[in-house]
């Protein structure tokens, strides 16, 4: 039954097999994708033709890598942008919200938690929309009232950055509440005992101890920004993230040159993933 | 007498640990018997050999006369109560002590029935409906012994249970304990790492060390006869010499320690060499304070009190024999007898060498207490 | 004393919460009432007409209806994948290969999933790699077409969402201790019995978050059904999309996205109740 209890040979290679098929369930079509990255074939398929590095250093013309991709580039360019943003954006007010839930009473505390949490369970094209319909409103009321062209509210980076911000801010501070709840307020009285102020308290003390999380919920604010397409997709306007063209290439059928876009991103999110897990691990090692 | 569980030749390696090295042991029907031994000793291997969760590599486990190689732990007709109780948290009292019967396919008023006799039997009717977190840890104790002998199993096994509870809950269960064992007649296989737990409540204690038991015996005959130093060691508290064995010209044995001290043996060691040393143990309250009439053979020391450790009827006198460092522990009776006795003060104390045992000295550490 | 000590506390509270209150309100609370209240305006004024043509246009409501059950199918078929994989990687593997195992099992959905969707679309589609496979070996005569069909899309929508069960059941397996399972083992206990008895309700608080998540990541997903599934498999999000970008009529895609978001709200509140759990538990 489990590893502590004896357990027959067919129920364990019984378990084998099912685990080991889920798990080429799991990669088959990321090594699809990795391996057709170097298929020296105007199409993402077989039959193998060889192998080439021309879909990440091709100058053209057959073959135009992603290196030399103009259009691809750009969107690449705008994502790290928006994913940047809203990293620091939302790991700044994420780390005040896992304050304000975990240290701070007030009253509606338990609505306004719901609030925050809400993000979590509201699809993303509806955010996207009611993002959409509200900044628009008030961008059209600002222009018949004032005469005044607020950019920011109209569709395009910023309105992207705050679509995308409003939802993974609710992420990061589970991410930062997690551990902050698990910090020993003694600590802070410690502090506040031998002279330091409110601030300084959480400067030296509290924020030092909640690092590997701000870290991690940054990282995973950076990911979740650069993958977003569903709440994206209605805020956009000239300047297209990487994700919504990808889609439109992928669904109108493309060469390889996405496949070499996709293996870039699978090894660098793997890295990413990698480096979480392992930091995680240490931490753990660590507080034993 | 029947043989609730007889164990033969029984060994258990994990790799190149011998966990378990070839024990052997009966244990007759409504008897509680303890296994007794430091952490790491391979105690807990022998008791989940014995409940069927690991398969012993040679020997054989033998439960009311059945052979139990190869029966599961869920078909085997002992149960057992584990270090932690694992009482299920999603279940209420009265569900955790009918789920071993309803495994067995019972159902109904029979269940009912048996359950609530079984609360009753241990002291907490009415408490069926009550959930796990809302029951105290001596509760939650006997629940986890009431599940087990609501199946009427042939032995139950204790692995530590009462490890979790703070010191005077401990103290009482252990009472507690030894009498609904008394009460329910069945067999109790209890191991532990405490040896007053072991002492107290049981009819049998085997005092086991890496891997196997050095001694299987009454608690009363384990303190006053340990057959090795480890038991004298481990068993109850301990005074140590080191020493060398001589003989008089009498024929009378005597035992010399490095300090220059001489004692009387009365049961000296056979030993193969003469120049070996020999480990001499007296318990604490075998040494007399200022004795007043000596018998003729006590041996008599005279110490410097070092410190009085006072702890009630427990209390005891750190002393240093004269020329020595070596500290010895001597019990002090509350009965204002020894009130005058102040620290730094000089006395003697004597004891009949017949309270004293004497082993050959084992080489290195046997057993290092914390 | 008293007093300043208390509004010193107070300072840092307004700190915190002025950002996320802006935060909350701004991006979450206003755009909802936004859109509650676009969902009721016409060309002229307030009318109920965008709901109408919800409930009088039976593609609206049929789309609607397939999303919210194929949505439940999902997550079902998740969970019942899910939980065997979960206790095999926290109790039964061996401890040594727990780790990398755990690795491979989270690093595939650190990837996008528009990526891992595309990973399918070349593997099963007509010029794809399993039908070069398969008709190289001589078991199809043709290529088949594997995409864009219900079946594709419910395996894309179960393989997406797949992590987001496995990490809460991992999680709540994680604490249930050993002993546990040994004790109803020992108490004679089937491997079933074990299931049903302890392993399952201790998981419960996992099961149920993992299954919100799951549902309301499938109910809203765009990408894998748009996809993967064939013309028929039109999804929800697919309607409001198109009322909104394409037919730019706002005020029907307000009422679709309410309509959404009254249904995940519906049915996560049935869910909650028929387990008796408890929402802010769970979503811990």
């Amino acid at each position: 039954m489990i590893r502590t209890l004896p357990n027959s040979k067919s129920y364990l290679s019984g378990y084998k097999l099912f685990t080991l098929l889920y798990f080429i369930f799991l990669f088959a079509p990321l090594v699809v994708i990795m391996i057709l990255a170097f298929n020296d074939s105007m199409f993402p398929s077989l039959p193998w033709k060889g192998f080439t590095l021309g879909w990440f250093f091709g100058e053209g013309p057959e073959k135009i890598g992603i290196f030399y991709d103009k259009m691809n580039l750009r969107a690449i360019t705008t994502s790290f942008k928006v994913a940047i943003s809203v990293s620091i954006l939302s790991t700044i007010v994420g780390t005040m919200a896992a304050f304000l839930f975990e240290q701070e009473d007030f009253k509606f505390k338990g609505a306004l938690y719901f609030l925050m949490i809400a993000p979590l369970v509201i699809p993303g094209v509806i955010l996207g929309i009611s993002i959409l319909l509200f900044s628009t409103t008030v961008g059209l009321f600002f222009e018949n009232t004032f005469g005044i062209d607020i950019k920011i509210l109209r569709p395009g980076f910023w309105l992207i950055v705050f679509g995308q911000f409003s939802f993974i801010t609710t992420i990061v501070t589970m991410v930062i509440s997690a551990r902050l709840r698990k910090f020993d307020r003694a600590l802070e009285w410690a502090a506040s005992d031998l002279g330091a102020n409110r601030f300084a308290v959480i400067w030296f003390i509290t924020l030092q101890y909640l690092k590997p999380s701000i870290i991690g919920g940054a990282a995973i604010a950076f990911l979740m920004s650069f993958e977003n397409f569903n709440t994206t997709t209605f805020l956009i306007s000239s300047q297209p993230t990487l994700p919504i063209i990808l889609y439109q290439q992928v669904r109108d059928g493309s060469t390889p040159v996405i496949n070499a876009i996709s293996f870039i991103l699978i090894v660098s999110a793997s890295i990413v993933a990698v480096a979480n897990i392992y930091f995680r691990k240490k931490e753990e090692k660590l507080a034993q | 007498m029947q043989i609730a569980l007889s164990v033969k030749n029984i060994s258990k390696k994990f790799g190149n640990f011998t966990a378990v090295d070839n024990v052997s042991f009966d244990v007759e029907d409504g008897k509680f018997f303890s296994i007794l031994g430091p952490s790491g000793c391979g105690k807990t291997t022998l008791l989940r050999m014995i409940a069927g969760f690991l398969q012993p590599d040679t020997g054989s486990v033998e439960i009311s006369g059945k052979n139990m190689l190869g029966v599961e732990p869920n078909k085997r007709p002992v149960n057992l109560v584990f270090q932690n109780l694992a009482l299920f948290p999603m279940m209420n009292v009265y569900d955790n002590i009918a789920f071993g019967l309803r495994r067995r396919g019972e159902r109904g008023k029979s269940v009912e029935q048996k359950v609530n006799s079984m609360l009753k039997r241990v002291g907490l009717p009415d408490f069926g409906l009550k959930k796990i977190n809302q029951i105290s840890g001596g509760q939650k104790q006997r629940i986890a012994i009431a599940r087990c002998l609501v199946l009427e199993p042939s032995a139950l096994l204790l692995d530590e249970p009462l490890g979790a509870l703070d010191a005077k809950l401990r103290e009482h269960m252990k009472v507690e304990l030894k009498k609904l064992q008394a009460e329910v007649g069945t067999t109790f296989v209890y191991i532990t790492h405490d040896q007053s737990e072991a002492m107290v409540m049981s009819d049998y204690v085997a005092v086991m060390n890496a891997g196997h038991f050095e001694q299987l015996d009454t608690p009363q005959n384990l303190y006053s006869n340990p057959s090795s130093a480890f038991v004298a060691q481990f068993v109850g508290k301990n005074n140590k010499f080191i020493a060398k064995q001589g003989k008089d010209e009498d024929g009378n044995f005597f035992a010399e320690t490095e300090d220059g001290h001489s004692f009387k043996l009365s049961k000296p060691v056979d030993l193969k060499k003469d120049d070996d040393f020999i480990e001499l143990y007296i318990r604490p309250e075998a040494m007399i304070i200022n004795p007043k009439v000596t018998k003729e053979n006590f041996n008599i020391l005279d110490v410097t009190v070092k410190a009085l450790l006072f702890d009630g009827g427990n209390s005891r006198l750190l002393v240093e024999p004269e020329n020595s460092k070596q500290e010895l522990i001597i019990s002090l009776p509350q009965n204002r007898q020894f009130d005058y006795i102040k620290a730094k003060d000089r006395i003697k104390i004597g004891w009949d060498p017949e309270a004293a045992v004497c082993f050959k000295k084992t080489e290195g550490k046997i057993y290092e207490e914390l | 004393m008293k007093n300043s000590k208390i509004s010193k506390i107070r300072w840092s509270f307004i700190i915190f919460f002025i950002p996320v209150f802006l935060w909350l309100f701004l991006l979450i609370v206003l755009p909802h009432f936004e859109l509650l209240r676009m969902s009721f305006q016409g060309r002229s004024g307030f009318t109920l007409d965008n709901y109408r043509a919800f409930f009088s246009e039976p593609i609206y409501w049929l789309t609607f209806v397939r999303t919210a059950s194929y949505s439940i199918l999902v997550t079902f078929i998740v969970l019942i994948i899910a939980l065997p994989i979960a206790f095999f990687i926290t109790k039964v593997v061996n401890l040594r290969i727990q780790g990398v195992l755990l690795v491979f099992l989270l690093v595939p959905f650190w990837v996008s999933e528009l990526i891992r969707v595309y990973g399918w679309m070349i593997l099963l589609r007509e010029s794809g790699v399993l039908n070069h496979f398969l008709v190289g070996i001589g078991l199809f005569k043709q290529p088949t077409e594997m995409l864009y069909n219900d079946i594709t899309m419910i395996m894309g929508l179960v393989y997406t969402s797949m992590l987001f069960m496995i990490i809460p059941l991992i999680g709540v397996m994680e604490s249930l201790d050993d002993s546990l399972i040994e004790a109803a083992y020992d108490l004679g206990a089937k491997k079933i019995a074990i299931w049903r008895e302890i392993i399952i309700p201790y998981s419960m608080p996992g099961i149920v978050s993992g299954s919100i998540i799951v549902f309301m990541l499938v109910l809203g997903s765009y990408l894998t059904p748009k996809l993967m599934g064939g013309k028929n498999s039109l999804w929800f999000t697919e309607q409001i999309y198109n009322q909104i970008i394409t037919y730019f009529n706002w005020n029907q895609g307000a009422a679709f996205g309410f309509l959404l978001l009254v249904l995940s709200s519906f049915i996560i509140w049935v869910a909650l109740k028929l387990t008796k759990q408890d929402f802010r538990e769970v979503i811990k």
